[in-house]
């Protein structure tokens, strides 16, 4: 079968079992655009903005476990996607970018939406492709979905010149089933002497600690985490990104670790013996005061990516390989070895967890005559019994919902946890809402960062992507007014706007559902209503308390253990 | 401490290039690189000198063995090894100056491959300390031109870095 390359693209799209691609069309992409017109297999959504685009196939990504695709033209197409690319590539999202370039007889002249795209996103894709030659197009496609969904997943791009994708040259078509790489072999199963040794060390332990990341989730790992986790009654606390891998409402999870970790979690951090990290990587919006961290804790680190492996904390076994084959085999080897942790260990490890957790670190104050943004949250879990896609954008709500919405299911909650972008949530609830049309998908947002992508309620709009948007407006960008209160005696330098637009009216302009809720009493009904609003979607403008703190907080600089509780929860009682 | 990692990578456009802004974007210093295509020309080797605690260059090697199109590398610095490295210098060479040029240049074991009557030229091979003594020996306004290649280095014995 001849195809131009722009057939090429449409077909090998078609053969990988693409089922959305998200883009936007220009001049160096006319020849792919004109391809999809009139098929139906790859179902086109058309973004107001390329940032959207990548977060919207972000979104997607991580809600399913496939591939997201995004398409854009040159130059300013091409940039716009960057910090949708940076925020994969900091999550390690599958995606794949396709964006056209300037003809290649032209490239280097600074030609009209001519940009070196390749080496403006060289730093945040883990590959990326400029394709000169027509007959290597269906190859390299290939290439770059295999390479970003394998292994540790990231981005890939593949820039294609006009000139490549002519719709009057044809050449023989070929999609192969699979492609090998003779540079890129990832790691599958982990070393057997490796994961011998965790289970002697697991055995072993008098206060372990199981600290589980988004890799458990990127690599569908949640059952056999919950397994080893139950079988070994051990706690376990989860970063922000591998929140749901473990039911969130279970008696062994002590909640999120880290920065606005629960008090109870990072104290068993800082007091165990052994650390059994799955799938994270140590950031330092987890570990604190590096020095300081797990000071007593031997450390036993599973990861597909051997770089993340020792490289801010050192490690005592490193197991390199896929979550879930390690950990089904650990798990086989346990249970072959005819021992347990020691029960009456375990037994007073717990009972120390149980007295950390009873400060009730997460308590607020629930006869506010204003409306607590956690009050909201709390509502927004049982509404939806815990059971909805919640994404968010960045900030104290983001917290907030890491805290207060106790996921149950891996691949539930999606938000940008390496990059922190703000401006992600929304696109990238129409993204989920289109993979699952069914379910409720909820955007958790604040005031500040919705607008950095408000433009994409026009998609969700023209896609019939009726997710629910929590906006908890506080008039501050919360979470710098945080820190300023906290750092530079309250001067709240340009952390607040003047100019809020009425959001229910900009609901409304873009052809949505609007409601502002300014009282606690209103706060369920308005929630209620709005889920019943199925075919809608709905913007929900909470107006909350303005001043409200994300606690636990473990400031910049401090120790895991040094917590900045809320001012109303005192640890003066014996806890130790 | 400084150590020499040799790569085979791809000899594909902007490998060169990854692996530059791996090290600009993280940080890592490089004293030295060099490349060139082997007798397989789809695959190129670079030689990198860098330096650093054992932790860096740990992360060092991981992340270049993260790209893509790296093949294989290996620190070579950490067994047995020959680093060899050219240099070529223009000096000033008056008449009155030749003969302590020449007996220099022969007791380093260079050669002369230029003459004029006011200047030489010298090639000279070795590590890089070496050329360092040599150039030690002179006296900067001696000195026209001084080319250094960078470092390249093999192991010793049979084992090699292959496909």
């Amino acid at each position: 079968m001849d195809l131009s390359g722009a057939e090429i693209v449409v077909q090998a799209l078609k053969d990988e079992g693409v089922e959305f691609i998200f883009g936007y069309p220009g001049g160096a992409v006319l020849h792919i655009y004109d391809a999809l017109f009139g098929q139906e297999d790859v179902k086109h959504v058309l973004v107001r903005h390329e940032q959207g685009a990548t977060h919207m196939a972000d979104g997607y990504a991580r809600a399913t476990g496939k591939t997201g695709v995004v398409l854009a033209t040159s130059g300013p197409g091409a940039t716009n996607l960057v910090t949708g690319i940076a925020t994969a590539y900091m999550d390690s999202i599958p995606m794949v970018i396709l964006t056209g370039q300037v003809p290649t007889p032209v490239i280097g002249s600074d030609a009209f939406q001519e940009c070196d795209t390749v080496g403006i996103t060289r730093p945040c894709v883990k590959h990326n492709f400029l394709v000169k030659d027509r007959g290597e197009l269906a190859e390299t496609i290939k290439k770059a979905f295999y390479i970003a969904s394998t292994g540790r997943p990231g981005p890939v791009l593949v820039d294609i010149p006009k000139d490549i994708t002519d719709p009057n040259v044809k050449v023989p078509y070929h999609y192969p089933d699979s492609v090998s790489l003779r540079s890129y072999k990832p790691k599958v199963k982990g070393n057997p002497r490796q994961i011998k040794k965790a289970t002697e060390m697991i055995l072993s332990a008098r206060r372990p600690m199981i600290y589980s990341g988004g890799g458990v989730v990127l690599g569908e790992a949640a059952s056999e985490l919950t397994e080893l986790t139950r079988w070994l009654n051990f706690p376990i606390t989860s970063t922000l990104m591998g929140l749901g891998a473990y039911p969130g409402s279970d008696r062994q999870f002590l909640g999120m670790l880290g920065m606005h970790g629960t008090y109870e979690a990072n104290m068993a951090m800082h007091e165990c013996d052994v650390l059994i990290a799955i799938g994270a990587r140590f950031d330092d919006r987890v570990t604190g005061k590096l020095d300081e961290f797990c000071p007593y804790a031997k450390v036993i680190h599973i990861d597909v990516d051997p770089a993340s492996i020792a490289k801010n904390v050192p490690v005592d076994i490193p197991i390199v390989g896929q979550v879930k084959p390690v950990l089904t085999d650990l798990i086989s080897l346990l249970k072959s070895s005819g021992h347990q942790p020691n029960p009456e260990d375990l037994e007073s490890w717990w009972a120390r967890i149980e007295q950390w957790r009873s400060i009730e670190c997460l308590r607020y104050d629930r006869k506010s005559t204003l409306i607590k943004p956690q009050y909201v949250i709390e509502q927004l879990w049982e509404i939806t019994g815990g059971d909805a896609y919640v994404t968010s954008d960045v900030g104290q709500h983001q917290m907030w919902v890491a805290q207060y919405y106790h996921f149950e299911k891996p691949r539930r909650w999606i938000n940008s946890g390496g990059l922190g972008t703000m401006g992600f949530g929304m696109p990238a609830a129409v993204g989920v809402k289109l993979a699952h049309p069914d379910a409720d998908v909820v955007c958790v947002t604040g005031e500040a960062s919705i607008q950095m992508c408000i433009q994409e309620l026009s998609t969700a709009l023209q896609y019939k992507a009726p997710i629910k948007i929590v906006n908890l407006n506080n008039r501050y960008m919360g979470m710098v007014r945080q820190w300023q209160e906290f750092t530079y005696e309250s001067r709240y330098s340009h952390s607040y706007m003047d100019t809020i637009p009425d959001f229910v009216r900009l609901a409304e302009a873009y052809g949505h559902v609007g409601m502002r809720i300014e009282k606690p009493e209103e706060v369920r009904p308005a929630l209620e209503e709005a889920f019943a609003l199925k075919d809608r979607l709905v913007f929900l403008d909470f107006i909350t308390d303005r001043t409200e703190n994300v606690y636990p907080m473990v400031e910049a600089g401090k120790a895991q253990h040094q917590m900045r509780l809320p001012p109303w929860i005192s640890t003066d009682r014996e806890l130790a | 401490m400084r150590h020499i990692i040799s790569l085979l990578l791809e000899n594909e456009a902007g490998a060169l290039a990854r692996v530059a802004s791996l090290f600009a974007a993280r940080g890592y210093n490089i004293e030295a690189l060099t490349v060139a295509p082997t007798e397989d020309d789809s695959v190129s080797r670079m030689t990198i000198v860098t330096c650093g605690d054992e932790r860096i260059i740990e992360q060092i090697t991981k992340q270049l063995n993260k790209l893509i199109d790296v093949i294989r590398l290996l620190d070579i610095s950490e067994s047995g090894h020959i680093e060899r490295e050219l240099m070529l210098l223009k000096v000033r060479a008056k008449a009155s100056e030749r003969d302590e040029l020449k007996r220099l240049t022969d007791i380093f074991r260079g050669r002369i491959i230029d003459v004029t009557s006011q200047s030489y030229v010298i090639e000279m091979t070795g590590d890089s300390a070496k050329l360092d003594a040599f150039l030690a020996n002179l006296a900067p306004s001696q000195i026209i031109e001084v080319v250094r290649s960078g470092p390249t280095g093999i192991l010793r014995g049979e084992r090699g870095l292959h496909l």
